[in-house]
């Protein structure tokens, strides 16, 4: 059942999610030979939006221990993660210019540090969610009530490890744990349907035991509204359908865009696109 | 606390290493309220069918799944609970590695990771069940210490001190039940400093595991026939005890490496990186099983084909003295 979500708190997740694409633009610029993953972290851009901007509960105190909990397993796609983390100002926007730079706290997949507010370290695809499942376990444990966030990629899906972690969430009945699942349809060297097949992915974690919602990965109040309905003693997936390359016209479905160089003329595009929608935006 | 006195040290001794961590657990859970153990459905296998009766709420089963018990370890570890997992060797170990390197090595999440009947004791049930690979693979993980105790006595003090230790440890466990004893009685152990249990002038063993009960025996052995041993009890693989190492290859002729492991990348492995630095260093003696998966059948057939039993070690050792 959908709930009427406030229209101000779309539009602040919206200007929250412009802000984290521009910022995965600067940084994916600024990586420059070094390549970056732009195309996964585009497509998470509402999602990570919705969570750290509206979501979860969080404060300035980046160790406080009812904080909810989240991870990126999905690592590859840390600029967004980055970005978001900048916006609630766990990291300095001066410091997002050093992203792939030698001796940076950001590298192209996030590194733990307790001072940004990153718990753990990923990009080995298929471990998170089992962390995940160890902090959801604890917080019934001690009762601290928190909710635990996991950000999986569709392709990730091919790894066993996810599926025995699904298994467990499941039979340890987290009903504070949620699996987001970004079905953008790609992996790094084809679509999901030419390298794995994943067929139906609903189907598959609704058989683990999962309490399953699809939603349009880009639509807020879907977003808000499947993070809402939660089944007791069940944990909750979310199949986000997502566009790999979200927001740029060259970067849109186009899995070059997978790990790859920012030019200066795409960059320059990307720009101009940004500025149009802005005055589209205004007009509206 | 745990009692180290004369009824404990049998009973232990008899049943064996595995059983020895089960009734461990029991004692450590009763002062340490943050204590959790996670198995991969091995409850019976590691002694922890008790455990798992008494303290439920400290006691997690994973399925048969190594890659989410360490994931899920890690979580806990996290959180602030003093986490112990365990599995035979080669699970806890090889099937969830990149999970170890991740989770305790990259991350430094504490957990302590205990593999039951490591070595040769599961011969009957093949190579899967053995494990002779663990120490090498575990020793080239930042970040991540490797004990292996030398008998059930060790068992304890290992797990016991790998509770405060500011790393995760690896403790590999060897041997069956009746497990033969090195300490009968009370003795200091400390993470990393490996002990001297026997002085002799002319060659140093340096021993780990079970294979410290077989070379004191062929120290023995070796007396008779005037010649005359150190035996150096390495419970700690990494980080490993250079002072002994040097101060021996500074001593004696002819440094012997003894372990039921393979002779690549263990115990041996381990000690001639240090040695090798050593200018003039003596000769090294790897003993331990060949790079190869060859015999099958019993513990104690194993251990007389790689030569791993106290005779044969010390004819190697007479023989390689000689030349």
């Amino acid at each position: 059942m959908s709930k009427k979500i406030e229209k101000k708190t779309i539009l602040k997740i919206e200007d929250f999610s412009s802000r984290i694409r521009k910022n995965i633009l600067e940084m994916s610029n600024e990586a420059g030979a070094n390549s970056s993953h732009f195309g996964g972290a585009l497509s998470i851009v509402e999602i990570i939006s919705t969570l750290f901007c509206h979501k979860m509960r969080i404060n300035e105190d980046k160790n406080w221990a009812k904080r909810d909990r989240f991870i990126l397993s999905k690592g590859h796609s840390c600029l967004a993660y980055y970005a978001a983390l900048s916006e609630i100002g766990y990291i300095k926007k001066s410091e997002l210019k050093t992203f792939e730079k030698d001796g940076s706290n950001l590298l192209g997949h996030p590194v733990a540090n307790e001072k940004l507010g990153i718990d753990f370290s990923n990009g080995s695809l298929g471990m998170g969610l089992s962390l995940g499942i160890g902090l959801a376990i604890s917080s019934k444990k001690k009762n601290l009530n928190f909710n635990v966030y996991v950000i999986l990629g569709d392709g990730e899906c091919n790894e066993g490890s996810v599926w025995e972690a699904a298994m467990s969430g499941a039979h340890f009945k987290l009903d504070n744990l949620f699996a987001i699942i970004d079905r953008n349809n790609f992996q790094q060297t084809g679509t999901s349907d030419e390298i794995m097949s994943l067929n139906n992915l609903r189907e598959k974690w609704s058989s683990f035991g999962w309490n399953v919602l699809e939603v349009d990965g880009h639509n807020i109040s879907e977003i808000l509204n499947a993070l809402s309905s939660v089944i007791s003693d069940k944990p909750t997936a979310l199949i986000a359908n997502t566009i790999k390359g979200k927001g740029f016209s060259f970067s849109e479905n186009n899995n070059n865009w997978h790990h790859a160089v920012m030019t200066k003329s795409n960059y320059e595009k990307a720009l101009e696109e940004i500025e149009n929608s802005k005055k589209i935006n205004d007009r509206i | 606390m745990i009692e180290y006195n004369e009824k404990n040290i049998k009973t232990w001794s008899l049943v064996g290493s595995r059983a020895t961590f089960g009734l461990i657990s029991l004692e450590l859970a009763k002062k340490e309220k943050d204590l959790m153990i996670l198995t991969s459905d091995v409850s019976t296998s590691a002694g922890l069918d008790r455990f798992r009766k008494t303290f439920p709420e400290k006691y997690i089963d994973v399925g048969i799944a190594e890659q989410n018990l360490i994931g899920i370890a890690a979580g806990l570890s996290s959180e602030g609970y003093k986490v112990f997992t365990t599995t035979f060797a080669p699970f806890q170990t090889m099937r969830c590695c990149e999970q170890i390197k991740v989770n305790l090595g990259y991350m430094k999440k504490k957990v302590n990771l205990v593999g039951l009947a490591s070595g040769l004791v599961l011969g009957n049930l093949g190579y899967t069940h053995c494990c002779i690979e663990d120490i090498s693979i575990t020793r080239s993980i930042p970040n991540l210490t490797v004990i292996s105790p030398a008998d059930c006595v060790e068992t304890a003090k290992a797990i016991e001190s790998s509770l405060e230790h500011e790393n995760s440890v690896y403790i590999r466990l060897t041997g069956g039940q009746n497990n033969p004893q090195v300490y009968t009685k009370d003795y200091k152990f400390k993470i990393g400093k490996a002990i001297k249990l026997l002085d002799g002038d002319d060659v140093a063993i340096f021993c780990t595991g079970t294979m410290v009960k077989e070379c004191l025996i062929a120290a023995d052995i070796l007396k008779s026939k005037s010649l005359n041993c150190s035996v150096i009890n390495i419970h700690t693989i990494k980080p490993i005890d250079k002072k002994i190492i040097e101060e021996m290859s500074n001593k004696k002729k002819l440094i012997v490496s003894v372990e039921e492991h393979s002779v690549i990348g263990g115990l041996g492995s381990a000690i001639s990186e240090v040695k090798s630095t050593i200018e003039n260093s003596p000769k090294q003696l790897f003993i331990g099983i060949p790079d190869q998966y060859k015999f099958s059948g019993s513990y104690k057939f194993l251990k007389e084909k790689y030569g791993l039993e106290a005779k044969s070690i010390a004819k190697k050792i007479l023989n390689s003295y000689k030349v």
